[in-house]
C-alpha cells in the first residue's frame, strides 16, 4: 500500500478541474513520470505557488467538487508521481474519485466544517490516515482526529493496489 | 416500485455487487482514443495481459490530435494503431476515416438503447442520447474494460429533468443545456444520471439530444439519458433493419428501456424554454452563464465551430444560415472543424463548406484539436474565442486564453460581427 500521510497543501477553492491539475497539452506524454513537473500548472489561486508548495506536500486538502471536468487519469498520476496519495475534500467529481481508488489512492470526503478546522490549524499541518479505523489525524497548532466514510469496495481497491489487480483476480 | 432507465440497464448488465453501494456491470461497448488509451495498452503489455475481452465490442479512433502534429502524438497514434491491428479490432478509424469520437461512433450505429458504454473521455455521456448508460472513465477503468469487459459504478441516482415549452427561434439544445448547467451549477448533478424528458426533448433530433447529453458532465452527471423513441429508431434504422421488420417494431421494443411511470427519482427539476434566449458563458466554469444580450459587444479574436458538442451537420446548417452572404468581421479568425468525414462530405454536398469558405473560415479536418487546446486553433494569451465547444476552463483552448461557450448560431453571429451578439438580430 502507498504512503497515506504527509504535509498538507491547502487548495482553498471549490471546482478545481482536471485541466487546472494537468493541462491537456501534457496528455501526449506516455509515461506517468514525465507528468511530474506540470502538476497544478494552470491553477491560479491566491497563496499557492507551485514551485514552493509541491515538494513538501503529501496530502491535498481542498473544497467541493475537486477534479471536475475531463476524465484524464493523468490528474491522479501527477499527484502519485509527486508522492501525494491522499486528497481530502468536501466532495469529488465522480470520475476523479474513482480514478483515485482505481490507482490505490485515497479520495476522502469530509464535511465543510471539518475542512475549515483543518485549514485553520496553521501553515504547517501534518496528516496521517488510519485506513483500518477510517480516521485521519491532522496535527498543526492543535491535533484533531476525524472519522470518515470508507466504502468497503473502495477500501478493497486500495488494499488490492487498484482496480486492475482487483478485477484481474476476480473477473 | 418501477425503475428508471438507468436502473433497468444496471439490472440487465449486473455482473457483481462488490458492496451494497457498488455494482460491476458487463459492458456492451468500450470506446478508445489515442490520448487516454496508449498508457492502458502499455500497462497491459508490461503486465503480460496484452489481450482484449471481445474485439467486436471495442471501437477505436484517433481523433484528438489528427493527423499527428509531432513525434509524441505520432507515437500515441502508432501505439493505438498497432494495438487495434494486433487485437483484430475491425472498428478502427484512422486518418481519412476518423472523426470526433462522440460524433463518429453514433453515426456508425455502435450505440443502441439499453447499452452500457465506457470510454476514457468525459464526454462519453453524449451517448445517453440513445437511451444507453454511457459514462466517461479514467484510464484504469478503460484498461479493465478492455481486458475484462466490466466496469464498476455506484448505484445510479437519477435526476429527472423536464424540459417543457417550445424552443423559440434562434434558441437551440446548446442554449438549453447551458441554462440547465447555470441553474444546477457544475456540481449540481454529481454522481447522478440526468434523464432529459418532456416535449422539447421529444421534438429534438438525435443531434440535438446528443448536444444536450454531451454537457451533462459539466453539471457533474455520470450520464445524460433520453428515452429511445421513433427519432432514435429512425436514426439507427440503417443499422437495425436486420433486427426489426419495421421502425414501429423497433420503437415498441425500445420502449422497454423507458423509465417506468412509478420510477423512484432522486430529484426532479423542470425548465420551461418558452422565454429562453441564447446563452453564453462568461467565466472559467461552464455554470458561469449569461443571456447573450447581457454580453453583447464582447470582442472576440477567434470563432470555433466544431467538437463533440456542436460539430454535427445540423450545427453547420444553422451556422451557415447566418454566414450565407456574409464575411468574417475584420481581424476575426474563423475555424470550422466538421466533426466527422460524413458531416464534412454532407456539408460539401449541401454547399455549406462553400458558405463557410466564402465567409473567410478555415475548414480543418475532423478532430477534437482546438477544443482542449491541443492543435488546430490554440489560443494565445489574452485572446478570446467564441466557441461551440463544451468547456471554458482557464487555459482550456490555450494558456491565458478566454473561451465563451455558445450555440453554433451565436458563434456564427459573433464571427460576422466580431463580438458576442444576439444571433436573432442578424
Amino acid at each position: 500500500m502507498k504512503n497515506f500521510s504527509g504535509s498538507a497543501l491547502f487548495l482553498d477553492r471549490s471546482d478545481i478541474n482536471t485541466d487546472e491539475i494537468i493541462p491537456a497539452k501534457y496528455l501526449t506524454e506516455n509515461s506517468k513520470q514525465d507528468l511530474k513537473p506540470f502538476i497544478l500548472e494552470d491553477l491560479t489561486l491566491a497563496g499557492f505557488d507551485q514551485s514552493r508548495d509541491i515538494d513538501k506536500a503529501g496530502v491535498i486538502v481542498t473544497r467541493a467538487n475537486f477534479g471536475c471536468g475531463s476524465s484524464r487519469e493523468h490528474a491522479v498520476w501527477v499527484f502519485e508521481v509527486n508522492d501525494i496519495n491522499v486528497v481530502i475534500a468536501e466532495g469529488f467529481a465522480r470520475i476523479f474519485r474513482q480514478n483515485m481508488f482505481n490507482c490505490g489512492m485515497l479520495a476522502i470526503e469530509l464535511p465543510a466544517a471539518d475542512i475549515d478546522t483543518i485549514m485553520a490549524m496553521g501553515a504547517d499541518v501534518q496528516i496521517a490516515v488510519d485506513l483500518e479505523a477510517a480516521t485521519l489525524t491532522a496535527k498543526g497548532n492543535q491535533e484533531v482526529t476525524f472519522d470518515f466514510d470508507l466504502n468497503s469496495f473502495d477500501k478493497d481497491l486500495v488494499g488490492a493496489g487498484g482496480w486492475l489487480a482487483y478485477a484481474d483476480s476476480k473477473y | 416500485m418501477g425503475k428508471t432507465t438507468a436502473e433497468k440497464i444496471f439490472a440487465a448488465h449486473r455482473r457483481d455487487n462488490p458492496s451494497g453501494e457498488n455494482v460491476v456491470l458487463d459492458l456492451d461497448v468500450v470506446m478508445c482514443h489515442e490520448i487516454t488509451t496508449p498508457i492502458a495498452i502499455n500497462d497491459l503489455v508490461e503486465r503480460g495481459l496484452d489481450r482484449v475481452f471481445d474485439p467486436t465490442k471495442i471501437k477505436v479512433v484517433i481523433d484528438h490530435v489528427t493527423p499527428s502534429k509531432d513525434s509524441k502524438t505520432a507515437t500515441q497514434a502508432k501505439i493505438l494503431r498497432e494495438w487495434a491491428h494486433r487485437q483484430n479490432i475491425k472498428d478502427f478509424f484512422d486518418v481519412g476515416a476518423n472523426g470526433v469520437c462522440h460524433a463518429l461512433f453514433p453515426e456508425k450505429g455502435f450505440i443502441r438503447p439499453g447499452n452500457t458504454v465506457i470510454m476514457g473521455d468525459s464526454h462519453t455521456c453524449t451517448h445517453g442520447a440513445f437511451g444507453a448508460f454511457a459514462a466517461g472513465v479514467g484510464t484504469t477503468d478503460l484498461e479493465v474494460g478492455i481486458l475484462k469487459g466490466v466496469c464498476s459504478f455506484r448505484l445510479p441516482a437519477t435526476m429527472k429533468v423536464n424540459i417543457n415549452g417550445t424552443l423559440p427561434d434562434g434558441v437551440y439544445a446548446k442554449d438549453v443545456i447551458l441554462k440547465i448547467i447555470k441553474d444546477l451549477t457544475v456540481n449540481g448533478a454529481t454522481d447522478k444520471v440526468m434523464e432529459f424528458v418532456g416535449p422539447v426533448v421529444d421534438e429534438m433530433t438525435m443531434e440535438s439530444r446528443m448536444t444536450l447529453c454531451n454537457m451533462a458532465i459539466e453539471a457533474g452527471a455520470t450520464c445524460g439519458i433520453c428515452m429511445p423513441d421513433r427519432v432514435t429508431a429512425e436514426y439507427l434504422w440503417p443499422f437495425i433493419s436486420g433486427a426489426y421488420s419495421t421502425v414501429d417494431e423497433a420503437v415498441a421494443d425500445f420502449s422497454k428501456w423507458h423509465s417506468d411511470a412509478d420510477a423512484d427519482y432522486d430529484s426532479e427539476i423542470t425548465f420551461d424554454v418558452a422565454e429562453l434566449v441564447p446563452q453564453v458563458t462568461y467565466g472559467f466554469k461552464p455554470d458561469e452563464v449569461k443571456d447573450v444580450p447581457d454580453m453583447e459587444g464582447t470582442p472576440v479574436n477567434q470563432v470555433y465551430i466544431g467538437s463533440c458538442t456542436n460539430g454535427r451537420i445540423e450545427d453547420l446548417r444553422e451556422a451557415a444560415k447566418i454566414l450565407q452572404g456574409r464575411t468574417l468581421a475584420p481581424g476575426v479568425r474563423g475555424i470550422l472543424a466538421p466533426a466527422t468525414p460524413l458531416v464534412y462530405s454532407t456539408a460539401l454536398a449541401e454547399g455549406i463548406i462553400q458558405i463557410f469558405m466564402a465567409a473567410g473560415f478555415c475548414v480543418t479536418n475532423p478532430t477534437c484539436g482546438a477544443c482542449l487546446g491541443m492543435s488546430n486553433g490554440v489560443l494565445a494569451a489574452g485572446e478570446v474565442c467564441a466557441s461551440t465547444t463544451n468547456r471554458n476552463f482557464n487555459g482550456r483552448m490555450g494558456k491565458g486564453g478566454m473561451v465563451h461557450l455558445m450555440s453554433p448560431l451565436s458563434a456564427a453571429a459573433a464571427a460576422v460581427k466580431g463580438c458576442i451578439t444576439d444571433p436573432r438580430n442578424i
